[in-house]
């Protein structure tokens, strides 16, 4: 084959241009073929608020509902856990919960709305493993700074009964509070703010 | 001699398909170092698992549903319903962790003889590809039985990603394909795990024997048998791989059948190793099982995880503690390949590693306690001084000469035969022989024996010259 007379430089114009035609056509396709991948119009849309019957709780029981596929515990604290809780702060991490996640409603040291009833998304802010319910103080296995808490298995993250991190752990925060709000004193509304509607 | 018409007819297809160069050029007459050992079964069984999983993962998806509503008792029909389903399903299961046992050693033998170091670079790289890709397609199996430890280490893992910061909430989200592990998720995971991945796996499995037979085969003396030719131009010290290499692995499959056979009859579940107890309760997103752990391959980069107590940080040593095998090619300074000559400050390193690699494994199985974390720690920090140190203590290595040829072992028999002569006098040595006076049924039957009781000062004497013998072979 000849050479000769060929215009080198709009050859490689052209090999160019397809060059970047194509890498632009494929950007295009990647976008639909990763966003296929988001959650669906359908999982969006779930979710839907739930009411819990709080009025035949015992102090010191703990109720387990789902909101949105998740666990939420609700727990209603015995006079003693409320006290307990006043002296911890220098083993938090974030005593005042500066950098967690709640309602700006349950921004207290107590974390929730009434003192007593702790309403808080039970999956651990590490790496989301449902913490157990510990309320027991000083139990052998956990030794004896054990108050009462909440004890992750996975990676040995500690909360104490409102939710709240202590020093040392993996876990970065305190337990996630969910908006919730009461609908009568003895029934509560999980999934919706108190902030918008008051009682 | 006329050429018949099969041959007329063979010779057809070769000129349009060269399968006799194709095979030549892989098998009849690739050159492999003489002297493999041991250590030198685990490619070809690796090879094996990969054919096995491939096999029943088929025959596997015939019955199983990926729906989260279905998922589980679709296992449970396939082990109690379908002929011979439980037999297909527990090679599957059985197969996973034997591939990461064969992998683990088949990773130690690059270790041990420098494998990795040039010119096999690359070989390296498409091995710890292949790893990574492994440890993907396990983990996304994992979650199809849709049982307790389904769940919940796939939430823990995909909440791995969501502590990368900025992005990280978006793409765990993106990954699960919902807020929480949910249907969506265990229907991608399907298809990761029966297309995506495996198919990744052949191109890689494809791409590190390509890069294998590029450069040759390293051998236990860490020497390159392409230095030495004869006049035909084939390696000295070099023999095809078929038949001597396919025969020497038929018995290695043999005996590796013989174990693995063992397993799927007797012990599929591996007292809980293998195939988790908690695993036989469906998916309870509401309830974490008391003690998760992940499967055993995975304990000892997940105790590097629990180690560290920070979330960010952690998901960086553990990917950390994966990433740094990829630099192993350049870590090590050393010039000389084979452990057989390298000094005694790598025979120590490498196994002060190996032995926290295996505590960081049982810890990983173990619930947290605060000695275990402590324990943990220490054994983190030993593993990435293996790595991080690596450029440093082998430069000083006092290493021995390297031979121009391999060198010959004494074999088995010659080993066995030493070992018969001295038996009887080690048996003398750890026992003593003892009186007794005793009466058998009636005090009439009195009478003394002579019995063989084993001997503690014997035996510290045994046990001292051996760890005199060890500590001389580490230097």
């Amino acid at each position: 084959m000849n050479n000769k007379g060929v215009d080198k430089s709009k050859r490689q114009f052209l090999t160019s241009a397809m060059t970047v035609v194509g890498a632009v056509g494929t950007g295009y396709l990647a976008v639909p073929f990763l966003a296929q991948m988001q959650p669906s119009v359908k999982a969006m849309a779930a979710g839907a608020p739930v009411e819990v019957d709080i009025s035949k709780m015992e102090t010191g029981q703990l109720i387990r509902v789902a909101w949105r596929g998740k666990p939420v515990w609700v727990l209603n604290r015995t006079p003693e856990v409320l006290a307990t809780l006043k002296t911890l702060d220098a083993e938090l991490r974030d005593p005042l919960s500066n950098e967690s996640e709640q309602p700006a409603s349950s921004k207290n040291p107590g974390r929730s709305l009434k003192p007593e009833i702790f309403v808080a998304v039970g999956l651990c802010t590490h790496l989301g493993c449902s913490p157990t319910f510990r309320p027991e103080i000083a139990p052998n296995d956990l030794g004896d700074k054990w108050k009462g808490g909440f004890f992750c298995p996975c990676h040995g993250s500690w909360f104490d009964l409102a939710g709240r991190v202590y020093r040392g752990v993996p876990a970065p925060t305190n337990l996630e509070i969910p908006p919730y709000r009461y609908v009568t004193d003895t029934r509560v509304i999980i999934g919706e703010s108190a902030e918008e509607k008051t009682v | 001699m006329k050429p018949t018409r099969l041959t007329e007819c063979g010779n057809w297809v070769l000129d349009r398909f060269p399968v006799t160069k194709f095979w030549n050029d892989h098998m009849a007459h690739y050159y492999a170092p003489k002297n493999f050992n041991f250590w030198y079964f685990f490619g070809s069984l690796a090879l094996l698992l990969l054919v096995n999983q491939i096999l029943t993962g088929i025959l596997l998806t015939m019955n199983y549903k990926p729906d989260a509503k279905l998922a589980f008792d679709s296992v449970e029909y396939i082990m109690r319903d379908v002929p011979w389903g439980w037999l297909v399903r527990y090679m599957h299961s059985t197969g996973a962790s034997a591939f990461f046992i064969v992998i683990y050693l088949h990773m130690f033998r690059a270790l041990l003889y420098g494998s990795f170091k040039h010119p096999r670079e690359l070989i390296w790289i498409f091995g710890m590809l292949l790893f990574v890709a492994l440890m993907a397609e396990a983990f996304m199996g994992y979650l199809l039985p849709w049982g307790q430890m389904s769940f919940w280490g796939a939430q823990v893992i995909i909440s791995l990603f969501s502590a990368i910061p900025l992005v990280g909430d978006d793409l765990s989200l993106w990954i699960r394909g919902d807020y929480v592990i949910a249907d969506a998720t265990l229907n991608r995971f399907f298809a990761f795990h029966v297309i995506a991945v495996p198919l990744v796996l052949v191109m890689l499995v494809f791409m590190h024997l390509v890069a294998l037979h590029e450069v040759g085969s390293n051998n236990p003396d860490g020497i390159e048998i392409k230095e030495s030719k004869d006049p035909w131009g084939h390696p000295v010290d070099g023999i095809p791989f078929h038949p001597y290499y396919t025969v020497k692995d038929l018995v290695g499959v043999g005996v590796f059948l013989l174990f693995f056979a063992t397993v799927i009859f007797y012990m599929p579940e591996m007292g809980g190793y293998f195939l988790e107890h908690a695993n036989f309760i469906p998916a309870d997103p509401m309830k974490t099982p008391e003690h998760i752990a992940p499967v055993w391959y995975f304990t000892p980069f997940y105790s590097i995880l629990r180690a560290i107590p920070d979330k960010f940080a952690g998901v960086i040593g553990m990917g950390g503690s994966i990433f740094v095998l990829f630099l192993m090619p350049w870590l090590d300074r050393c010039k000389v390949k084979s452990i057989r000559y390298r000094g005694g400050i790598f025979k120590k390193a490498l196994f002060l590693f190996v032995i926290s690699f295996i505590a960081l494994g049982y810890l990983g199985t173990q619930p947290v306690t605060p000695v275990a974390t402590t324990l943990a720690r220490l054994f983190t920090t030993i593993y990435f001084g293996f790595f991080l140190l690596m450029p440093i203590y082998t430069r000083w290595e006092k290493t021995k000469p390297v031979p121009k040829r391999l060198t010959r072992l004494h074999s088995l028999e010659e080993q066995l035969h030493t070992l018969e002569e001295q038996l009887p006098a080690l048996i003398e040595e750890i026992t003593e022989l003892k009186s007794v006076v005793t009466e058998i049924g009636h005090p009439a039957f009195k009478g003394t024996f002579f019995n063989r009781r084993p001997s503690p000062q014997g035996m510290a004497h045994v046990i001292s010259r051996l760890a005199k013998k060890l500590k001389g072979s580490l230097d």
